[in-house]
């Protein structure tokens, strides 16, 4: 019977080459559907993580473009793989990618079909931005406004940025076949009428989804473990927190500013496992940091919602909002993000 | 009317008072002189006497000026013509006209009272201060045809109309107007700014044969001009069959940058407009959804629409394209798919579209994706379906109303493509398993049950923690007729199970269940499931207090089981548990006593065909019905034939010690429980026997017996009790058995 079963399947596995690494009889759809049964029948996320090792970037990395993408407030977004992706078009997706936006402008207003926008697009990879070989390489898209008036300089304004990535992004590449480029994390800065446009655009274009990606109490309380757990050895900024208690008429937001040090002193003192995050750390320090705080103020954080954490490494809002502040420790905190990425689309 | 202009006159009141003050003392009046303009109008003379008169006073003055016409007879004619002429386009640059204004000056440009200069200068000033109200442009088109106003102006109108053409407030009758301004495009001169007209309000249904051919004379006449070429395009973008020339695939400028006098004022039209001004009519190419980020746009679907070509193919492919497009061997355009003969005849040339979700709505596209085997759409369609969901259903929590209807629409439109599939798609069972931990049991309640219906096939120690956990719960505390429907929902999913493996086993080898690779264990499962929900119904027999109806949907479970071996051809035959079985014995409700016989003889049946088949094929028998199952069905049975037959209750087993039966004082009790004393039989036995012996005064029920008895059973049977009669035929051998 077993051998009869793999013969039966030989012409479906030739349809899709793709899937030649894969299990006979095991699709990736599958795949992916155990993966989700897996999810939710366990504890849904790893207890246990990596400390983030510093400058895992690549060689190939143009710092310009990295320093581009640091100190600036990032919305994020899961992003379901595109469909027949291909990094040599971008130069075509540019074209296609302004024509579009330039009918959207126009619509509703009286057309002149031709009439020259002062709209450019610009595609471009960001190398090395990946965690591990197999990660599809990380780009970039600018939306820029041409400046008319002054001819001798031609400083075109950044009206919207937006990038897409894939940091260690094992656990979505190996369910998907080749047609697809998986880059799970969508970053946006600028207006998010032009977030929608581009959105949209992506989705009409690669097939692909987006959906605003939520960052959850329980996940700012790890970001904040593992971002404090980081060495650093330049600038530090306060470590700081915020808990939202949702009282009417206006809800009242708690602020928990530490000094760096001091928060640093606090891991180490509940940090036992070498080279790992685990969730019993992550709780204690949490614990720490919430009964300190009662012993002063006699108020149970725990009652509360943490809403944002911010460290010297970086920022993040449970709205998804991010800043990555540290050079460093960039793709480390990309992979966390992808993480949760991965986690909402699967 | 008078609140109307009690309006209007306030807006002019606001704009007029960022002004300047001083007018405002006026405006109050212009209402009054309005009316009384009538008698005033030949005053006009007198009225530039007062130079220090104020703007809208002016204009009011200006428009009726216009509205008369000249007048001849004065010899200051031009003076107070071009005074007049500089009000109004004072006023229409700084402010815009009104609608009115508007209305009566286009009336009088178009209908050649005044010379062709001046008939162009108003045309030029024609601004709207919000919109143009479509009457108005069809009063002007109709000036078009009497031949007052020259070739320029026509020109010129037809220009004004295509920049105006978003302010103006309804479209509805312009587009009436199609065939005429169609049949202008003969003018040559008029030729590209109609072609533009056109292009703006084109639909679909304008799309003819006629006028193909039409525009396809045209365009041998003139040659491949850019506007003409324009208008094509967007018509075989509606009936790509109609136009058989090959048109440049991109989209270029068709449509020159014209020197436009209205630019800029139609600039500070828009940002006046920016707050009420209502959604523009969206252009006629490709409607796009902006829908991405939550909806600031709503009343769009949450399904895309069906669209091929993708931009991806135009850009990546793009020498393949060219060559499709010389071979003229291109593909079929998914819109213009319609039926199912037309999908066969095309389907190796079937264009996908670009969202895979669109297939949704389209159950030609349905018929196709599933019988592809390209996993690229399925998974391109698990990713859209999964997402949508989750994102809707996040939304639909949000409460809000009209949002909460469009998602319980969508789950309605998913249901139903997993209908007409006959199979559930697997980001619906993902979503479940997601969702269902923090399931109410009260939103979507309908639809959730439906979608765990579909769940497919799988082995059920994996479904039990993400489904049976979850749902059991909600099953207890919830009403009986939250029960009634879970139940009704997993006879469903049993069924599709079953028709799913069936399916697998006849057409070995089984490819689609790779979690359970043989038929054993595929059997495990479902028996794992039957099992379960028999637990189920046990502890809700208990909870809702033997309830008939509750009962009934048990039943209705049973009914599938029961059939299995026969049915579906798959080696299973699971008893219903003694609680079950026992309760519809004895119960007040005689259907279900019906229903009871009625599943009995199925077991019957199928444990005949399981046992004729075991004893032919002794040598390959991959499953063995445990004797247990035999013996267990028999001591039903025994126990079925003594209460209803033979008066011998419960005699076998050791369900009730006879003693305390004897102790509650019934003397015969052994007769209470046969088919005429039955607790749900009574009334029909008294029935029976006043149909017998209509003038009887006192019916005795044991006289139903011998002859009687039978004659009792055929009147059961004509009852309706077909489940009995069916018992009776498979389980009774000798009908006279009974009498003793």
């Amino acid at each position: 019977m077993d051998t009869y079963d793999s013969a039966g399947l030989t012409p479906r596995q030739r349809a899709s080459s793709g899937l030649k690494d894969y299990f006979v009889g095991v699709t990736p759809l599958q795949k992916r559907l155990e993966s989700v049964r897996r999810q939710n029948s366990f504890f849904p996320t790893p207890s246990r993580r990596k400390i983030l090792q510093c400058s895992q970037l690549q060689e190939d990395v143009d710092p310009h473009k990295v320093a581009f993408l640091l100190h600036k407030q990032w919305t994020i977004y899961s992003l379901t793989p595109l469909y027949k992706f291909s990094y040599t078009n971008l130069k075509e997706y540019s074209r296609l990618l302004s024509a579009f936006i330039a009918a959207e402008k126009q619509k509703g207003l009286a057309v002149e079909v031709g009439e020259d926008f002062n709209i450019k697009v610009i595609f471009s990879t960001l190398l090395g931005v990946k965690g591990t070989q197999r990660d599809p390489e990380a780009f970039l898209i600018q939306i820029l406004s041409k400046s008319q008036s002054s001819h001798e300089h031609r400083e075109d304004k950044v009206l919207w940025t937006g990038w897409f990535c894939c940091v260690s992004g094992d656990s979505l590449l190996e369910t998907v076949s080749e047609d697809f480029t998986c880059l799970p994390l969508f970053l946006a800065n600028g207006a998010e009428s032009n977030t929608a446009l581009i959105g949209t655009w992506f989705q009409k274009t690669f097939d692909c989804y987006f959906s605003p990606l939520a960052i959850s109490a329980f996940n700012l309380s790890w970001m904040a473990a593992m971002w404090t757990a980081c060495k650093m050895d330049g600038y530090l900024a306060t470590t700081e927190f915020f808990w939202s208690v949702p009282c009417s008429p206006q809800s009242l937001d708690i602020s928990y500013a530490i000094h760096p040090e001091d928060a640093k002193a606090l891991w180490d003192s509940v940090h036992k496992t070498p080279g790992e995050v685990t969730q019993e750390e992550v709780d204690l320090f949490m614990d720490c940091l919430c009964s300190h705080f009662h012993r002063h103020f006699k108020i149970h954080l725990s009652a509360t919602r943490l809403v944002r954490v911010s460290t010297s490494v970086a920022s993040a809002h449970t709205d998804g909002k991010i800043k990555i502040l540290c050079h460093k420790y960039l793709v480390g905190v990309l992979a966390y993000l992808t993480e949760l990425a991965i986690f909402q689309i699967e | 009317m008078s609140t109307q202009r009690a309006t209007k006159n306030s807006q002019v009141r606001t704009r007029i008072s960022q002004g300047s003050n001083s007018f405002q003392t006026s405006l109050s009046s212009w209402e009054v002189k309005q009316k009384s303009s009538g008698s005033k109008l030949n005053s006009s003379m007198e009225d530039s006497k007062h130079p220090d008169d104020q703007p809208e006073d002016d204009l009011q003055r200006a428009v009726k000026y216009f509205e008369k016409g000249p007048m001849k007879t004065l010899r200051s004619k031009d003076k107070i013509l071009e005074k007049h002429l500089k009000t109004v386009e004072n006023v229409a640059w700084k402010n815009g006209l009104t609608p009115e204004a508007i209305d009566i000056l286009l009336n009088v440009a178009l209908s050649g009272k005044f010379g062709n200069a001046v008939n162009m200068r108003m045309l030029k000033y024609m601004i709207p201060a919000t919109l143009i109200s479509e009457d108005s442009v069809v009063k002007a088109v109709s000036w078009l045809c009497v031949g007052k106003c020259s070739g320029n102006t026509k020109v010129l109108f037809y220009r004004w109309l295509v920049a105006m053409f978003d302010f103006i407030d309804h479209k509805k009758q312009i587009g009436l107007l199609y065939g005429f301004f169609f049949a202008s495009l003969q003018d040559d001169a008029l030729c590209p700014y109609v072609c533009h007209l056109l292009y703006l309000l084109t639909k679909k249904e304008n799309v003819k044969p006629f006028r193909v051919r039409k525009l396809l004379d045209l365009q041998t006449k003139i040659g491949m001009q850019p506007h003409l070429q324009a208008l094509l395009s967007l018509y075989k973008f509606f009936a790509p069959t109609l136009i058989s020339v090959s048109l440049p695939a991109r989209r270029k400028i068709y449509f020159k940058k014209s020197e436009n006098p209205w630019a800029s004022a139609l600039h500070a039209v828009r940002l006046r407009n920016q707050g009420p001004f209502p959604e523009p009519l969206k252009l006629a190419l490709g409607p796009v959804n902006v829908r991405f980020l939550r909806r600031k746009c709503n009343s769009h679907s949450i399904i895309p629409v069906v669209n091929s070509g993708s931009y991806a193919k135009e850009g990546g492919e793009k020498k393949m394209n060219l060559s499709d497009c010389l071979g003229g061997s291109s593909s079929l355009p998914l819109e213009q798919l319609q039926s199912f003969p037309q999908l066969l005849q095309n389907i190796h040339c079937l264009e996908l579209p670009s969202q895979m979700g669109s297939v949704l709505n389209n159950s030609i596209l349905l018929h196709y994706v599933n019988c592809v085997r390209d996993e690229s759409i399925l998974l391109r369609f698990y990713y859209w379906l999964s997402q949508t969901l989750q994102e809707e259903y996040i939304w639909y929590k949000m409460k809000n109303c009209e949002e909460g209807k469009e998602f319980i629409n969508f789950l309605d439109t998913v249901i139903r493509a997993e209908c007409f599939l006959q199979e559930g798609f697997y980001s619906c069972e993902a979503f479940l398993y997601k969702s269902l931990p923090l399931w109410d049991g009260f939103s979507c309640r309908s639809q959730f049950l439906q979608l765990v219906a579909w769940i497919p096939f799988s082995s059920f120690s994996e479904v039990k923690p993400l489904l049976f956990d979850h749902l059991a719960p909600l099953f207890f505390t919830s009403t009986i007729y939250f029960k009634c429907s879970v139940l009704q929902s997993l006879k469903e999913m049993l069924q599709n199970w079953l028709l799913q493996l069936s399916v697998d086993t006849y057409m070995q080898p089984m490819t689609s269940s790779p979690l359970e690779t043989t038929l054993g264990g595929s059997m495990n499962s479902v028996s794992n499931l039957i099992d379960y929900v028999g637990w189920m119904s046990t502890i809700a027999m208990r909870l809702e207090s033997n309830s008939t109806f509750l009962l009934h949907f048990i039943l209705d479970f049973y009914e599938k089981v029961c059939d299995i071996y026969v049915n579906y051809n798959l080696p299973l035959v699971v008893l219903l548990p003694p609680v079950i079985f026992h309760s519809a014995l004895l119960s007040l409700d005689a259907s279900i006593l019906n229903q009871l016989c009625y599943i009995m003889h199925r077991y019957h049946n199928n444990l005949a065909a399981a046992k004729k088949k075991e004893l032919l094929q002794k040598a390959k028998s991959e499953f063995n019905f445990s004797s247990k199952t035999c013996k267990e069905f028999n001591h039903y049975l025994t126990v079925m034939v003594g209460c209803l037959w033979t008066s011998k209750p419960f005699e076998k087993g050791d369900y009730f010690d006879p003693q305390v039966l004897e102790k509650t004082g019934m003397a015969e009790y052994k007769h209470s429980l046969n088919l005429v004393h039955h607790p749900s039989l009574l009334s029909y036995a008294a029935s029976f026997l006043l149909q017998e012996s209509p003038e009887e005064r006192t019916i005795s029920m044991s006289s139903i017996r011998g002859k009687k008895w039978n004659c009792y059973l055929d009147y059961l049977f004509s009852e309706g009790f077909q489940g009995l009669k069916l018992f009776r035929t498979s389980s009774i051998r000798c009908s006279s058995v009974s009498q003793s």
